[in-house]
């Protein structure tokens, strides 16, 4: 069981600034994000974007301000849980929630942040009729193990990074790598397309284009992928089929916890401190609404910042605190390390 | 408003709107059916208009003559689903005053 005081539903921009302001009133947090990495859609969905609205920075990468918040919380020391899936909530007789994920991690805190943005990621899926029954059978929508594909048969369909690099990656793992997508160009990294059509000069990968998959038959478990290509229609043998089609945020489990959504939101006290109709349950930044609600990173910071000042109340009640400016105070890390400003010299003129 | 054209919008449940967008704030399609709140939010705009999730893929079913496609915006379609020959991004599309009648539907959520 991972204990923690404050456990923080997604590791976006908004998740990661509050293990800062909790850091500052000494509150240990812990993220789960479904997606591998932390930064949510900063790192997911437009790394490479520059933002013009986050203050102070005129411009910045959505992944260099993903880099810069990883780097303001590590003092505070957050762990994590990725590529995991916050699924399950129960409230425990001591008023803590002891928060389960699609992978059976349990983690425990007296307060729950959800930072979830648009929800977690989930891979889109194809619209191939019978594409349900071969799930877990060869069909993956989301490559975990590349050594699962060893010496195997692979079709690949997509157009982006993901399907670009994979089929780059498996070239050397699979037995044969198949890539299929619906047009002659890719949108991907220069670089990996160079890379794919030098592997398929060589034999490595072969590239059907511009076709789609539009049907897949086995008994049992997946055989053969129908391959449309213009007006002929014929089968590709294979023993897996990956469809890499981007991903697309859904709600997801969160839905269920009993929380008051709207508009794809949940709803909070944003008067106060931002919390959901559950108390000791939070929600901030792009997951949550209210009435003047803006989905922007700026306003969730400011949300986050609220929100750990209830936190603290929640986890330590009665405590007396007043809210302490960083350069006065400085900056305490959980790792030992100590941020203050430089004293100032005091020095008689002669 | 003078710099309003008028536009009719299909939503996903196959119901027609005649709304009035604004030509002077720089909106595309997508935002004006968020702000007209035409499709839930969360279902469109999604990636907030980078021609990056096909979230808010339309059909154009008017004869207007639209902004041609750049790049990304064909590259993305040729990844979402349920394309058909009239599919455009909404947040591709910019509200200019030559599109006053311009008739679209939202594709379906995917």
């Amino acid at each position: 069981m991972i204990k923690t005081d404050i456990l923080i539903i997604g590791a976006g921009p908004t998740g990661l600034f509050t293990v800062f302001e909790a850091g500052l009133l000494k509150l240990k947090c812990h993220l789960i994000d479904a997606l591998p990495q932390p930064g949510g859609q900063c790192s997911e969905i437009y790394p490479k974007k520059p933002i013009y609205d986050i203050p102070a920075y005129p411009e910045i990468l959505a992944g260099d301000l993903t880099d810069k918040l990883m780097e303001q919380c590590k003092q505070f020391e957050p762990g994590f849980t990725l590529g995991e899936r916050a699924d399950t909530i129960e409230k425990q007789d001591d008023g803590s929630f002891i928060v389960t994920t699609n992978k059976g991690t349990k983690h425990q805190a007296p307060v729950v942040a959800i930072a979830g943005g648009l929800g977690s990621f989930e891979p889109r899926k194809p619209l191939i009729d019978n594409i349900g029954d071969y799930e877990e059978n060869g069909v993956e929508y989301i490559i975990k193990d590349p050594e699962f594909y060893r010496d195997k048969r692979v079709v690949i369909a997509g157009g982006g990074d993901s399907a670009l690099d994979w089929s780059i990656f498996l070239s050397d793992v699979a037995s044969e790598v198949t890539l299929i997508h619906r047009r002659n160009e890719f949108r991907g990294h220069l670089d990996s397309v160079e890379k794919v059509q030098e592997l398929k000069n060589q034999g490595k990968i072969e590239l059907i284009t511009p076709a789609e998959v539009i049907g897949l038959e086995g008994e049992g478990r997946i055989e053969a992928v129908t391959v449309k290509k213009g007006e002929e229609e014929f089968k590709k043998s294979c023993d897996h089929f990956v469809p890499l089609f981007g991903l697309s945020p859904k709600l997801g489990p969160i839905a269920n916890w009993g929380l008051e959504i709207e508009k794809n939101a949940i709803k909070v006290n944003n008067s106060l401190d931002y919390q959901t109709n559950i108390p000791g349950i939070f929600a901030i930044g792009d997951v949550n609404t209210y009435p003047g609600k803006l989905k922007l990173i700026l306003c969730g910071f400011h949300e986050a910042t609220l929100m750990c000042q209830a936190a603290y109340q929640i986890i330590n009640p009665g405590k007396r605190y007043v809210l302490k400016y960083t350069t006065v105070s400085g900056v305490d890390g959980f790792d030992g390390t100590r941020k203050e400003a430089p004293k100032a010299v005091v020095k008689a003129i002669e | 408003m003078e710099q309003d054209v008028n536009i009719k919008i299909t939503d996903r449940d196959g119901n027609t709107h005649e709304i009035q967008a604004p030509t002077d704030m720089a909106m595309n399609l997508m935002e004006v059916v968020r702000s007209y709140e035409l499709a839930p939010e969360g279902t469109i705009g999604i990636c907030g208009g980078m021609a990056m999730c096909a979230s808010c893929q339309c059909y154009v079913n008017s004869n207007h003559e639209l902004p041609e496609m750049q790049d990304d915006e064909e590259a993305m379609l040729s990844e979402a689903f349920y394309v058909k020959d009239n599919s455009r991004l909404g947040c591709q599309i910019q509200i200019t005053p030559d599109m006053e009648g311009l008739e679209v539907e939202l594709a379906p959520e995917s």
